[in-house]
This record gives C-alpha cells, structure tokens and sequence, in this order.
C-alpha cells in the first residue's frame, strides 16, 4: 500500500487537524467526540442541518460544511459509521432553537447509530428529524435487503436543504423538501478499480486489468455486473438507460445533474462522460438545469465515476442557486 | 435473587467470552459481512468493564446504562447501537435496583429484547441476531409464567437462542450487509445470534 498518510490509524485525526488549519474562516473541528461545524455555529433560529457517515468520501460531508449547507457533519472511520455520541454532541452544538434535520445514507450502520441518536437528543428536548437518502439504482431487491443505498444524490440534498434551512423554513419544511429530493433522485457508479481502506492495508477487491464494475457502492460493494471496459461512449449509454428508465425520467423533465469523480479519475474523463450524458439528455428531451462536474463524493482512490439525476422544479433549482460558502462548494457569495 | 454483583459480574464475564470469541466472530462475519464483529465486540466490552472498573455504579440500572453508553460509543457498526439499545432498555426497568427476582429478570430481558426489536426492525428468519433474541425471549416468558427458578429461565432462554442461531444457517440474509450478498449468504451461521447466544449463556453462568 503506498499512501499520503503518516500512520493508518491517525489518517481521519490527521486530516481533521488538515481541514481545521485550511479553513478556520468556515469551521471548527472537535475531536473527541469527533464533529465538525460551521465557524458561526449555532445559529440562532434556523433549522440545523446535520450529516455524517464513513470517512473516505471527502469532500463529502465535512467538506460540506458551512453557510447554505450543513450546519455540522460527523465523521467516522474511514467506511465505518460515526457513532451516536458524536452525532449527539454535534446536534447539540448547533442546535438554534428551531430543531435539527439529520440527512442519513441508507446503511443499516449509519441508520441505527443515527437512529440512536436521535433517541438521546430528544430526550433532551431538541426536535429532531432524519431523512434516509436512498438513491442507488444498482440495488435491485430493495425489498429483499436493507434497501438501495444512499450515493450522489445526499450532496445535491444537502446542498438544497441546507439552502432552505437558511431561508428561513420550518423543520417540518425543510424535511419535506429533503424526502422531495431523495423522491426525485436516483443515481449509479461503477469503477475501473478498487481502492484500498488505509487500516486494512490491501484493496477492497479485485478486479482484472480489462475489467469494470458497473453498479459498484462507494465502499466497492458489488454491483450488478463485472465486464470487460467498454468506451466512455458506451459505458455512459448503458448507466443512463439504468438510471433514467428507474424513476422514470421522461422528455421535459427539468434536471440537476452530477457526473461525479470516486476519487481517481481525472477531470479530463470527467468531462468526456459529461458531454456523452448531455448528448443522452438532449435525445431523450431532457433538459439539464443544472450540473456539478467532479470529485464531490468519493471512494478514496478508485477509479471510476456516478451519475446522479434530479428531477428538479423551480423551487428547487431557486434553492440550488442560493449562496452556498464550503470548502467543498462556493458560488453566490 | 440476581444481585448488583452478580450483574457486574456477567458483564465481567462477557469481557472475557468476547475476547476469546474474537477470531471466532470476526470470521463468520467475513463471510457475509465486513470482518469486524468480534473485533467490535471485544472491544465495546473491555472498554465496559473498564468504565464499571473506575465508576462502580450503585444500582443495577445505572450499571447497565453505563455498558449502554460505553458500548454505543466504542462498538460501531449496527451492533453498537442494537447491543446499546438492549442495555439502555433494559437500565431504564431496573433503575434504582439493586437485586432481580425472576420477574426482574423477565422484565430486563423482555424490555431489552424489544428494544432491539424496535431498532433494528427486523423479524424471526431475516438472519439476524432477533433470530436468537425472539425465541429466547418466548422461552423466558413461558418458564417464568411456570414459576420457574432464574436458573431454569436463563436455561430455556439459552437452549432456545442456540436452536436459532442454528437456524440461521441456511437462511437468506434480508436485513443489514449480508442482505446484499442474497442467495450467496446461504450456508453462512449469523455473527449477530451468534454473539446473542454467548450473551444469554454469559447471563446463565452469572445471574443464576
């Protein structure tokens, strides 16, 4: 294993302290338990916004933290859940007075540990709510498993609820905006390669030098198929056809759309895949309000892309363009 | 009558049966799931008799809120929260106690069991822990109602949790990471009724 790192058990310390010395203007960083919050935290009357899951898919969500998004994240392990202190101690910390809105990938471990904490939190009085983003199209039994994943589109939800958060709204509305979007969201990835946890020291699985896996998680759960790579070309058609014919997205659905880095894929390839989606869309009448090219939530090192669609209305795009200052996003201010 | 030594000691006791199942469980796990359960374990519970070690509580219900607390914290996965649940659950019935009679027994254990229940939503044969939680919970139920002894309740509650964990085997997994793996979880005994199980016959060595 060759990594950037000084030691395999520090790595989420050591670039917690990195984040904390990058941008103290934004955040501030607690370390035990470990939470991250926006520099101006708690702010009075406004809904909270809080996130958190494994570490290893940065910028996501510490990176996400800031005016217009989220109010905290809690970060865990690297793949592994945060545990329920720490969400605890985090909703605490910026709780304004007007409740706290947990956004939860769905794993059963990050479920039951937000589950939990939400439990202590409200037996202390603070109103809590937790929205599960359940996106991933690759999961096909949902009934018969612990349900789709949650992927891509947890960052277009923050994005916009933290929008509406600082708007002004209700917890109640604010939570109904975050189910709209996770409704209305659906996303898969795949990967040329598999990437390493740092504690575990080898890859997560392997795949042969020619070979793909398409419908990967972004902790390299299997996906649906492993096959022999295929031009971007191709690839695009076959996760688009995956992705759209799942909602359904129809002709003249407005869409915010994210073509989004795992981590070791340049933006030079990034930007190919974009422009064979586009010209999908365009066949299909959809048309693209809104894009969101990059690394914004990864698998540490591996290879690969996701496609995220929203079916998004006005409201939604109005919130999409409000201000947002994070380390991860900026525009607007 | 099960004595406010008697629950220090269980929780002792699963300190030691979940270091020496270490390797154990973190096999079955990798099977199906993410390789870490009994290395969870070992150290929810070492960090447990710890906290107890330099906080010694003055009454049941405080001991296993700290065991709640001390394994939501350190264990991690689903299964910090659901072993967190079944103690936090079971604390809030015995608070301010400081010995069990059989029906304290009964209450701890059912208060517990639909704890997790509740949290993890899961339902006999979904190849989870409830797998042994569920039957050991109706055996403790019909042997109290009997009269019986905490000895003869933690027997039938052991015996009927084992019987489950066996069932497990052949299931297909439609509740956490194994469920992913669908038809190839098959053949796989489950780490979580697994490490019930050493739970229930922790308690029988302890609390009787």
């Amino acid at each position: 294993m060759k990594k950037l790192i000084n030691q395999a058990d520090n790595v989420v310390v050591d670039a917690l302290k990195g984040m904390e010395a990058a941008h103290p203007d934004l955040l501030k960083v607690s370390y035990d338990p470990k939470y991250i919050v926006r520099a101006d935290a708690p702010v009075k009357d406004k809904v909270a916004v809080v996130s958190g899951g494994g570490s290893g898919h940065e910028p996501l969500h510490g990176g996400f933290v800031g005016r217009g998004m989220l109010d905290a994240a809690c970060p865990g392990e690297v793949f592994t859940s945060p545990t329920p202190d720490q969400m605890e101690a985090a909703t605490k910390a910026v709780s304004g007075g007007k409740g706290v809105l947990h956004i939860v990938k769905n794993y059963t471990g990050d479920v039951l540990n937000f589950e939990t904490a939400a439990d202590l939190c409200q037996a202390e009085g603070i109103d809590v709510e937790a929205v599960v983003v359940d996106d991933d199209v690759a999961v096909k039994d949902s009934l018969y498993t612990a349900g789709r994943r949650g992927v891509g589109t947890t960052v277009l939800m923050e994005k916009i609820v933290g929008a509406a958060a600082e708007r002004g709204k209700s917890l109640k509305e604010v939570a109904d905006i975050a189910r709209k979007v996770n409704a209305q969201g659906r996303s898969m990835g795949m990967a040329l390669t598999s990437c390493t946890v740092p504690s575990a020291g080898k890859p997560t699985f392997e795949l042969g030098a020619d070979e793909m896996e398409v419908g990967i998680g972004i902790h390299g759960e299997p996906g649906r198929e492993r096959m022999k790579v295929k031009t971007a070309r191709e690839i695009v058609e076959m996760m688009s056809d995956a992705v759209i014919s799942d909602l359904p997205y129809k002709s003249g659905d407005e869409l915010i759309v994210m073509v989004n880095g795992m981590g070791g894929t340049p933006l030079i390839e990034l930007y190919i895949l974009y422009n064979e989606f586009a010209q999908v869309a365009k066949a299909k009448g959809l048309k693209i309000s809104r894009k969101l090219v990059g690394n914004y939530i990864t698998s540490l090192e591996m290879q690969g892309f996701s496609l995220t669609l929203l079916k998004a209305d006005a409201d939604m795009v109005k919130l999409w363009d409000d201000p947002v200052l994070t380390p991860g996003l900026r525009w607007g201010v | 009558m099960a004595s406010l030594e008697q629950v220090r000691a269980w929780i002792d006791r699963l300190e030691a049966v979940y270091t020496e199942n270490k390797e154990y469980l973190t096999e079955l796990d990798s099977a199906i799931g993410d390789a870490d359960h009994g290395i969870n374990m070992a150290r929810g519970f070492i960090a447990a008799k710890q906290a107890l070690a330099e906080n010694p509580p003055a009454d049941i219900g405080a001991l296993l809120k700290s065991v709640s607390m001390t394994l939501i914290k350190t264990v991690g996965g689903a299964s910090g929260p659901l072993y967190g649940t079944f103690f936090l659950k079971a604390a809030m019935t015995c608070t301010g106690q400081t010995e069990l009679d059989a029906e304290g027994i009964e209450k701890l254990f059912e208060d517990g069991i639909n704890g997790v229940k509740q949290r993890g939503k899961a339902v006999v044969g979904d190849k989870t822990m409830i797998d042994a939680w569920e039957p050991a919970l109706t055996a403790i139920k019909d042997t109290r109602q009997n009269g019986a002894s905490i000895a003869e309740i933690l027997d039938a509650a052991v015996a009927a949790a084992e019987q489950g964990r066996d069932s497990t085997v052949p299931l297909v997994a439609r509740k956490g990471r194994a469920s992913y793996l669908g038809e190839r979880s098959k053949d796989h005994q489950d780490p979580g009724a697994t490490s019930t199980v050493l739970m229930l016959t922790a308690a029988r060595e302890t609390l009787a």
